[in-house]
């Protein structure tokens, strides 16, 4: 069933390390809420099925903004589109945004799920990305939110950075395991083009990453989630069964989803498309009726691929038997060839008519899924 | 228009690349109304799409223009020469069909090598050089000083040059006038047997091969029965003509004048620069002095990336021979690439203009092995074997003595680069047999130097040093004693024989060493480390790791990641359908040209 993300594209300070659309300038922040009401409108009809499953704040920092303006554009969703019963509404926060007001706020608004921005439990890792907190802040959000109605929290981690020794890396881990969250994801640092992380590390005022401190970390952090009680069910994300992101589910399966905001992707099954990512541009385009996105048709190959891409990932695997449906003899010949090959250097299993990485996989899943892609 | 032998002007123009020689050409036509400025594509010569990207003239053609002259009016051939130190034969069979030639000189760059090797030859050939300071428009134009090296070079006096602007039209009335008044009409005989000089040919896939021909002596008609004199291989003259914007069929091509045949000749290779028409009733007993075979200098190995190829490779080549007959193929066979061909090419250009053309043309994805120049080898027992392959080297023990190709090369270049230049030519074992001062400023340094050494690593090494301001034109000179050992490559302790080469034993160590240093950036990681070995003999010379890869995976994959890294990852797919597996050893098309990229 599909999705609804909205984009907030603001911060109160960048992040090194980061190459989403954002703008620290809050003067049309008002502005830009408004053409996201709009756009809600407008995007009524994007959908085939009306039945909303699940809604997310992202950015950016949603939690930036005041309930109010939240609240106003679950209030525009609500009036545009059906949301199901038991729907999955996300929020991402900054634990510096996190006030037991606003927590309560958020909850009476449906709420019921938050994503929260914690990186790392170390002072000294969260200066290094230039983050906007400390870590006592961070404990402060935690107890808040571990005794409100929200009992659906994740925790963003992020490892394989230089100064994260492994032992560093498995205490974050441990004490985001003590809180007992019901979701953590964690992501290995990636350095971004266009990123001032990327400029330092290019000038020599960073150190590079080391990519095998990564893979380590990566086993890290699957063995000990696992052994407590943590799903890894998808590359960067586990989760205690039964509350996997309804909401990130969605883009590995191919559910449609409408992306609002500045940059924000939506996605009908036949085409993607994405908007403008200059918040004055998308204002002045929704303002003025003018076009706001990009478009890209899918061919019947991009789409095979993408489904490899992203079902690869995921412990769902690759049903081969839908693939097959989607290829014709000669490309499933090839996959079949292929898939074998990884089979054999080990890369790939197969359990029940699924097929998924193994351990040594998933370090390399992007190659993996070009050795399968079909072009 | 009656053709009057005295009212025919046969010219070329000698330029360097660069210095507007086809936008010069182009006016004349324009000016002479040949074409209109509508129809004027620009550079109208070079009508290859390779060939106006990289600015050169690689196939010479013709064209006939007719002008009024105080009224009379005349017959102008130009004929267009070929623009690259490959072609120089070429270029010389295109002068020994004029009586005049352009000599155009970049009023802002000044006399290059290329230039002076051709006005060498245009003067050997007797003719009349009308010199042209071209781009005079430039702000950056220095007048005054190229013309005293033109005065220098030709002896002529500064009024004699012509200030002109291929881009603003600028004395193109005075040269027009020029090439009428001094360039003498050509000499030939009507009365005797038709002697023809082919200097060019081109392949056209409809009706063969048409040949352009200078009638020297005699005159040639339409369905007469004629004779090529080196292949002594007899057709009918179908159809005979002048060549302007398009062909224009004739009865007869008298004495003196330019123009084409086209007698149904499928291959080029039976069609041959240099070569003489004759008529087979009434042969001439003598060819034209000149011809000869061309021979290729320098070989290489190409493969179809994807074995499944071969066959579209060996029509491929095939027809690219068709026009181009100093392109030659033989089938040869590589452990590491399988089957491929082994092709001869004229030099280096030569050799990358072909894999252009074969991936440009005919969508084949190709690997050239290292090229090599033709060794000539003696054994113990006494025989003697040619080497265009570095696997047929025989090992040192079985050998006698093995020789190696020399050219004659001269080298204009700013006085300020004299001493790099120097020092580059003598470490490419080259000696310096001449050093002419042509101005203050600008030096000719010719050496004598092993062809091997131009084929490796030269030309990018001349254009840094010098910093773009050398230029370079070299002839055969013929076979001298070398000393050759033949680096193997080995990946994963497995030798590739596409990778082996021959060097000089003086620079094999270092050059190996390069070699290995040159594949690790060349190379991508893999899944495993992969070894580079380079070896002489059963002597491991230089060794290098590849690291193997140890991660190779996005953290994030959410709604906006996904067409970006669909993208990427298809992108990076279809560059790897141009890598070749060896073994488990994934390795791209750059790797097996490697040892000519070495200072990049």
């Amino acid at each position: 069933m599909p999705g609804i993300y909205i984009h907030i594209p603001f911060c109160s300070q960048a992040c090194h390390y980061c190459d989403f659309h954002f703008s620290t300038s809050l003067k049309i922040k008002n502005r830009v809420i408004s053409c996201i009401n709009k756009e809600i409108k407008l995007k009524k009809t994007y959908l085939k099925d009306p039945l909303i499953e699940s809604v997310y704040f992202g950015g950016g920092t949603p939690s930036l903004l005041s309930s109010k303006l939240i609240n106003k554009i679950l209030s525009s969703i609500r009036s545009s589109y059906k949301l199901a019963q038991n729907v999955e509404i996300t929020i991402e926060a900054n634990p510096e945004d996190i006030s037991k007001n606003k927590i309560d706020n958020w909850t009476q608004m449906g709420i019921n799920r938050l994503s929260l921005g914690v990186q790392s439990f170390r002072d000294s890792d969260l200066k290094y990305m230039n983050r906007s907190h400390n870590c006592n802040q961070i404990i402060s959000a935690l107890d808040l939110l571990i005794s409100s109605k929200i009992d659906n929290i994740s925790i963003d981690l992020i490892y394989g950075f230089p100064q994260l020794t492994d032992s560093f890396w498995v205490d974050n881990l441990n004490k985001a395991i003590k809180f007992n969250v019901q979701h953590i994801s964690c992501y290995c640092l990636t350095v971004e083009k266009q990123t001032p992380l990327y400029h330092f590390i290019k000038n020599g005022t960073a150190k590079p990453l080391n990519p095998q401190q990564g893979a380590s970390q990566f086993l890290n952090s699957k063995e000990i989630l696992k052994n407590n009680g943590y799903i890894h069910y998808e590359i960067s994300n586990f989760s205690k069964p039964g509350f996997e992101s309804v909401h990130n589910r969605n883009y590995w399966n191919r559910s449609h989803y409408i992306g609002i905001g500045p940059s924000a992707h939506s996605y009908n099954g036949t085409s993607r498309q994405w908007n403008l990512s200059n918040n004055t541009k998308y204002c002045e385009s929704i303002e003025n009726n003018r076009s706001y996105y990009n478009v890209e048709i899918l061919s019947k190959k991009n789409i095979i691929n993408e489904y490899i891409l992203t079902n690869i990932r995921t412990s769902n695997g690759i049903d081969l038997k839908s693939l097959s449906s989607y290829m014709n003899n000669d490309e499933y010949k090839r996959f079949k060839n292929k898939m074998s090959e990884l089979m054999q250097s080990d890369f790939l299993t197969i359990h029940k008519d699924k097929l998924l990485l193994s351990e040594k996989g998933m370090l390399f899943a992007d190659s993996i899924s070009e050795d399968l892609f079909i072009i | 228009m009656k053709n009057n032998q005295k009212l025919i002007r046969n010219f070329c123009i000698i330029a360097h690349i660069d210095h507007g020689k086809s936008t010069l050409a182009d006016r004349l036509l324009e000016f002479t109304g040949t074409i209109s400025s509508r129809d004027l594509q620009n550079q109208l010569l070079d009508d290859m799409e390779l060939e106006r990207e990289r600015g050169i003239t690689i196939k010479s053609r013709a064209i006939q223009m007719a002008h009024q002259h105080e009224d009379i009016l005349y017959t102008l051939n130009l004929i267009d020469t070929p623009g690259h130190v490959d072609f120089s034969y070429e270029v010389s069979r295109s002068i020994a069909a004029c009586e005049g030639a352009l000599l155009v000189v970049d009023a802002a760059q000044g006399i290059e090598a290329q230039t002076i090797s051709n006005l060498y030859l245009a003067l050997e050939n007797d003719l009349t050089i009308i010199p042209v300071l071209n781009k005079i428009d430039l702000p950056s134009a220095e007048p005054d000083l190229i013309k005293e090296q033109i005065i220098d070079l030709l002896g002529c006096q500064k009024s004699e040059i012509i200030d002109a602007s291929g881009k603003t039209g600028q004395g193109i009335k005075n040269i027009i006038a020029e090439i009428i008044k001094k360039i003498p009409s050509p000499k030939g005989e009507k009365s005797k047997n038709l002697q023809a000089l082919i200097f060019d040919s081109v392949y056209n896939p409809f009706r063969g091969i048409e040949a352009y021909f200078k009638v020297i002596n005699g005159s040639i008609s339409k369905g007469q029965k004629v004779k090529f004199f080196s292949t002594n291989q007899e057709y009918f003259a179908d159809e005979i003509g002048t060549l302007k914007l398009n062909k224009e069929p004739k009865d007869i091509i008298q004495t003196g004048d330019v123009g084409y045949i086209i007698s149904g000749i499928k291959n080029a290779s039976e069609v041959k620069v240099g070569d003489t028409i004759t008529t087979v009733d009434n042969p001439c007993l003598e060819p034209i002095s000149g011809f000869e075979e061309v021979k290729p200098m320098v070989f290489s190995g190409i493969y179809p990336v994807d074995t499944d190829d071969y066959e579209e490779l060996r029509n491929s080549i095939e027809k690219l021979q068709l026009n181009d007959a100093s392109l030659t193929f033989e089938p040869e066979s590589s452990i590491a690439l399988g089957f491929g061909f082994r092709c001869g090419f004229l030099g280096m250009l030569h050799m990358e203009i072909i894999q252009e053309r074969l991936e440009r043309e005919f969508n084949m994805i190709v690997i050239n092995t290292v090229p090599n120049v033709s060794y000539l080898a003696t054994t113990k027992k006494g025989e003697e074997i040619q080497i265009n392959n570095p696997s047929d080297f025989p090992s040192l023990d079985k050998i006698e003595i093995v020789q190696e190709p020399y050219i004659k090369a001269q080298i204009i270049t700013k006085s300020d680069f004299i001493g790099a230049v120097m020092n580059l030519c003598i470490e490419k074992r080259g000696v310096l047999t001449s050093q002419i001062y042509l101005t203050t400023n600008r030096v000719e340094l010719s050496f004598e130097m092993p062809l091997a050494e131009i084929v490796f690593d030269f030309y990018d090494k001349l254009k840094s040093l010098s910093k773009g301001y050398a230029s370079f034109d070299y002839q055969p000179d013929g076979y001298k004693t070398t000393h050759l050992v033949k680096l193997d490559i080995m990946l994963n302790g497995e030798q590739v024989d596409a990778l082996s080469s021959l060097l000089h034993r003086k620079h094999a160590y270092e050059i190996g060493k390069k070699i290995c240093i040159k594949l690790k950036d060349l190379i991508p990681k893999q899944q495993f480390d992969v070894a580079i070995q380079g070896a002489i003999g059963s002597k491991i010379i230089a060794r290098e790791t590849v690291k193997a890869l140890r991660k190779d995976v996005t953290a994030k994959c959410y709604g906006g990641d996904i067409t970006r890294k669909r993208k990427l990852l298809e992108k990076q797919k279809k560059g790897k359908k141009k890598m070749k597996q060896i073994g488990s050893v994934e390795i791209p098309q750059s790797a097996f040209l490697a040892v000519l990229k070495l200072n990049d």
